[in-house]
């Protein structure tokens, strides 16, 4: 005879839920004036879904003062997990999407920005990450992540060209593939240790020590093959160029950012438990990842002759540098996964955003991709302004001082050389080197060549959302040196209180 | 104002670049000369106030950038960084001043400001990270200058120059985390000040690796052999002005980098790396100087003169001792002024002409004897004839490291021979002989904007020569202190051997004084 659960509701704990729910709320709401009246312009949704970003902010923001006070909040049966990663990471979600949604005020107009359909899709996969970064269940943990890969499968579709259909079913296919890795690896984890609790879990393969370790390393296999998905680690990245090709410029730099903070995450908890309790091997396998992630996308980048490409391996090649902290695995290298992430969002948005503005409509004749080197060249000749803006964007992603990516590779670097890890911080340092000499062809071809053109090619879809972005992410990355302290010695407590 | 003067230096070029943008076209030059005048005349006002009896830093200013990785916006000089700060917005005056390039001029001048700010916040950073940030932003006007204003195959040499050095520089990067890992691990608290990593003494072990780890930054920018190859490129494709500055400040960095960060941080790995490297200073010095030889280009043979000297200049610094370092720092600044002005003067050639073969020239002697007078007068200020400048660093170097070893300083003694050879034939076949080719007939002398750029840098090369002392005298007393420093750091017996004693050997000479009264 099943005893009858008595649940109180305090101790559902529901306040956890709120960040997410004021994020469904508002996609709710606007699917519900979409119903009463239709055909109203997007510059509505824009500003409604900013709204609601800004209560989940605020939202966010009130959590954190909680978390500096009481620490970690647990809620709904400890599924709901509130410690300062989560909080964190959320910040920098919902941060990076206030980042992105201004961009769809273009001035020509794009068919996906009609439907109040992406905006409630963006605003529900806004809520998928959160559950992600917000809990240490597995479950729930891929509730999130099918929310959320679901939603951002339709809004790459929206974007209505062949390509992006392309785009949206590759990705589609590898993410649903994905999903399946990570569903067995969750079933072995579950199998080996009757949890689905990460903490559970550790628990119990640390006390079992060797005796399932042929379980675990299966687990382990699944999952890591799961998360080169997500985070587009090589060999597991072949859809990511041709999804940020399919994409527009804006959703692609989106696509750089969010979601791989979120993967980060989960990363963070999954794999440096599993290290932690002493997984043989995976140090080194996670080695050779972040290795040959950062090497392979560079040396590709290399030889791309479309900017859009260019910066889809450099993201991959970020993505693996970033990866190096869940390996080195030290507050101090957390810490700086979260720095060179929020650095990285201001100016990659920026560097996206400025592909977004010289975006034509069609293609002109003779020209292949959206965004070949040759249709920047010479631009300090016709739009100086726009060419400086780009070029420090580019010099941030390479690393150059005083901008703001430099702080974060050097936090970074600093990490892996107290953490011992003095090769990889070699390596790392080489493959920025390497890095800077794409950045550089944009640069050459924007600063030493000749121009094609009047102009009238860049700027095409400016309007005064776009440039305000944009400007706000030069202004980020030029100043950033000032933000660097404050950011640090938040994120600092918020890392080392939740115990990583 | 004298407490932020260091910060003023640095930062006036840069807000007057930004105000620049709007300042229109036409008077764009007067108003980059004026810039470059307000800026050299607050460099002298920084000597005037200097106090050349003082070794230790001056004029220092900090406050805390990030206050959780211990970095902070630390500026100060000494006689070592004084000069060299000097030369700098000396050298931004005289370029923008004897700009002889028509080509968008306003953007060249705006480029030419925001290199000073890096420049001379390389030379007055007491941070290894703000040092780090400008020493890498120097790259990037550079980078654009050579790319933008520079010969046929000038994305190659531009793309090239900034791939070595960045390249070199993230090795260094490391160093610096690794050296502040290690004050962390000593003291507990993390700190990029120079000032306080100078207290910490490493195990020689480390020193080693972190030597060699800086080295890979300073020695492609010096450029070392075999580091070198990057320079020739963006000499050859560089317009005047880009050459004049990369040959006159750009390299120093480099060279002033081994005497603030390598040698004081690492002694014993100086000591210990002392012969491999002056044996690479003296091929450096005796290969290039080949290479001059066989050069058809006379801007080639400038450039890779200056590569040859820049061995001196090494060679000076690893003797490890006051005369050999204070003789390399005024090497440092001797070579600024006659390379910078040897580029400049091949400018002038280059902009009548348009070409630097020197079988297209013959005889230019008698056609543009001014000219020729002061190419010659520049020429053997190179080669290091006595009573001008270079022979007083070249001297003093040299001196140095004789007490280290007798062998390797008569090589590189011979190798100087050698240079004599290269520019004498250079200067032989440009202006001695029949004028051959028609065009030179009609060549007109230097006209007045040259005069202004060439006169200033002659009277220095010979007034210094003469009279070296008020430069050489606070750069000596600084030195004698980072020697000091050195030899009371030093833990190997081999280094306390090959660094002087200098408190020792002043109290000795003060004893004999005595005795001889």
């Amino acid at each position: 005879m099943l005893e009858p659960v008595n649940v109180s509701l305090a101790s559902l704990n529901i306040m956890t839920l709120t960040p997410m729910l004021i994020a469904i709320i508002g996609a709710l709401g606007i699917i519900t004036i979409d119903l009463l009246k239709s055909n109203l312009d997007k510059s509505l949704y824009v500003m409604l879904s900013l709204l609601v970003l800004l209560l989940d902010l605020g939202s966010l923001i009130d959590w954190a003062g909680v978390f500096t006070e009481n620490g970690t909040v647990l809620g709904f049966f400890d599924v709901m997990l509130m410690d300062g990663l989560s909080i964190l990471a959320q910040i920098v979600i919902v941060g990076g999407s206030m980042l992105f949604i201004p961009l769809a005020l273009t001035s020509k107009r794009f068919h996906e920005f009609s439907y109040p359909e992406f905006f409630a899709l963006f605003l529900f996969m806004i809520a998928g990450f959160q559950f992600m970064v917000a809990s240490d269940n597995l479950i729930l943990i891929f509730v999130g992540l099918e929310t959320a890969s679901l939603a951002l499968y339709t809004l790459i579709a929206l974007h209505n060209r062949s390509k992006s259909f392309e785009a949206a079913v590759k990705y589609f296919t590898m993410g649903a593939l994905a999903a399946g890795f990570y569903a067995f690896g969750a079933m072995v984890f579950y199998a080996v240790s009757g949890s689905v609790e990460i903490n559970q879990i550790s628990a119990v393969i640390s006390a079992t020590g060797n005796d399932n370790i042929a379980f675990v390393l299966v687990g382990t296999v699944f999952m890591l093959a799961a998360f080169g998905f997500k985070l587009s680690m090589v060999p597991f990245h072949t859809w990511t160029p041709d999804v940020y090709e399919g994409s527009s410029a804006a959703l692609a730099g989106y696509m750089s950012i969010v979601p791989k903070i979120a993967g980060f995450v989960v990363v963070m908890r999954l794999f440096e438990m599993l290290i932690n309790s002493g997984v043989v091997w995976l140090e080194v396998v996670l080695y050779v990842f972040v290795v040959i992630t950062m090497t392979a996308a560079n040396i590709w980048a290399l030889v791309q002759s479309d900017v859009k490409r260019m910066l889809a391996y450099s993201s991959i090649s970020h993505a693996g540098f970033v990866m190096a902290a869940i390996l080195i695995g030290t507050t101090q290298a957390n810490t700086a996964l979260f720095l060179y992430w929020i650095l990285f969002s201001f100016t990659n948005l920026g560097a996206f955003a400025m592909l977004w503005v010289s975006r034509q409509k069609e293609l002109p004749a003779g020209q292949s991709s959206d965004h070949p080197f040759e249709k920047f060249s010479g631009m300090i000749k016709t739009m100086p302004m726009a060419a400086m803006m780009m070029g420090l964007f580019m010099l941030s992603l390479a690393g150059l001082p005083p901008f703001g990516l430099f702080w974060g590779k050097m936090y970074m670097l600093g990490a892996a050389v107290s953490g011992g890890y003095t090769v990889l911080a070699l390596i790392m340092a080489l493959n920025s080197a390497i890095a800077a000499y794409y950045y550089l062809k944009l640069i050459v071809y924007m600063f030493m060549r000749e121009p094609i053109n009047n102009g009238q090619d860049y700027m095409v879809n400016a309007s005064l959302s776009l440039k305000t972005m944009i400007g706000l992410a030069a202004v980020a990355t030029i100043f950033s040196v000032i933000a660097v302290d404050p950011l640090l010695e938040v994120i600092t407590t918020f890392v080392y209180n939740s115990g990583y | 104002m004298l407490d932020h003067i260091l910060s003023i230096l640095i930062f006036f070029p840069s807000v007057a670049a930004v105000l620049g943008f709007v300042v229109s076209k036409e008077g764009f030059r007067a108003y980059g000369i004026t810039v470059a005048t307000i800026e050299f005349a607050l460099s002298l006002w920084l000597w005037y106030a200097y106090d050349a009896g003082v070794s230790g830093m001056q004029f220092m200013e900090e406050f805390s950038l990030i206050e959780q990785f211990g970095i902070s916006y630390l500026l100060g000089i000494d006689g070592i960084s004084l000069f060299i700060i000097v030369l700098s917005a000396f050298f931004t005056l005289l370029g923008i001043v004897s700009l002889t390039e028509t080509r968008r001029v306003k953007e060249l001048i705006i480029t030419l400001l925001f290199l000073e700010m890096t420049m001379i916040g390389v030379f007055a950073a007491l941070d290894a990270i703000l040092f780090y940030v400008f020493w890498e932003l120097s790259l990037v006007p550079m980078l654009y200058i050579i790319g933008a204003w520079g010969g046929p195959k000038r994305i190659y040499a531009s793309v090239k120059f900034f791939l070595y050095t960045f390249a070199g520089s993230l090795v260094m990067l490391i160093g610096m985390l690794f050296m502040a890992y290690f004050y962390h691990e000593a003291t507990g608290n993390w700190s990029f000040s120079i000032l306080e990593w100078y207290r910490l003494i490493l195990p020689e072990s480390f020193q080693l690796w972190l030597f060699v780890a800086f080295f890979f930054g300073f020695a492609i920018k010096v450029p070392m052999f075999p580091f070198h190859t990057w320079l020739p490129y963006a000499h050859g494709q560089a317009p005047t002005i880009g050459s004049v500055i990369l040959a006159a400040i750009l390299l120093k960095m480099g060279t002033y980098a081994f005497v603030r960060f390598s040698l004081p941080l690492f002694p014993d790995a100086s000591a210990f790396f002392m012969f491999p490297i002056a044996v690479i200073a003296i091929i450096m010095i005796v290969y290039t100087a080949m290479v001059a030889y066989a050069q058809e280009d006379v801007k080639q043979v400038v450039a890779y003169s200056s590569v040859s000297h820049m061995g001196v200049i090494i060679l000076g610094t690893f003797a490890l001792n006051v005369e050999g370092i204070s003789g390399s720092i005024f090497l440092m600044i001797a070579h600024g002024v006659v390379s910078g002005a040897l580029f400049l003067l091949v400018g002038v050639i280059y902009d009548r002409r348009h070409t630097k073969m020197m079988d297209q020239f013959g005889g230019l002697a008698s056609v543009m004897p001014r000219y020729a007078t002061v190419f010659g007068i520049m020429m053997m200020a190179s080669v290091g004839m006595p009573l001008t400048i270079n022979f007083v660093g070249e001297f003093l170097s040299l001196l140095g490291f004789y007490q280290q070893s007798h062998m390797l300083t008569l090589l590189a003694g011979l190798a100087i021979i050698v240079g004599a050879i290269y520019m004498l034939a250079a200067y032989k076949k440009m202006f001695f002989g029949e004028v051959t080719i028609d065009e030179n007939k009609k060549l007109k002398d230097l006209n007045k904007t040259e005069y202004m750029g060439l006169i200033p840098l002659t009277i220095i090369t010979i007034w210094l020569g003469i009279y070296p002392k008020p430069v050489l005298e606070p750069i000596n007393n600084s030195v004698e202190s980072i020697v000091q420093l050195m030899h009371d750091k030093a833990i190997t017996e081999d280094a306390k051997a090959k660094i002087p004693n200098v408190r020792e050997i002043k109290q000795g000479h003060t004893i004999s004084h005595g005795e001889a009264h």
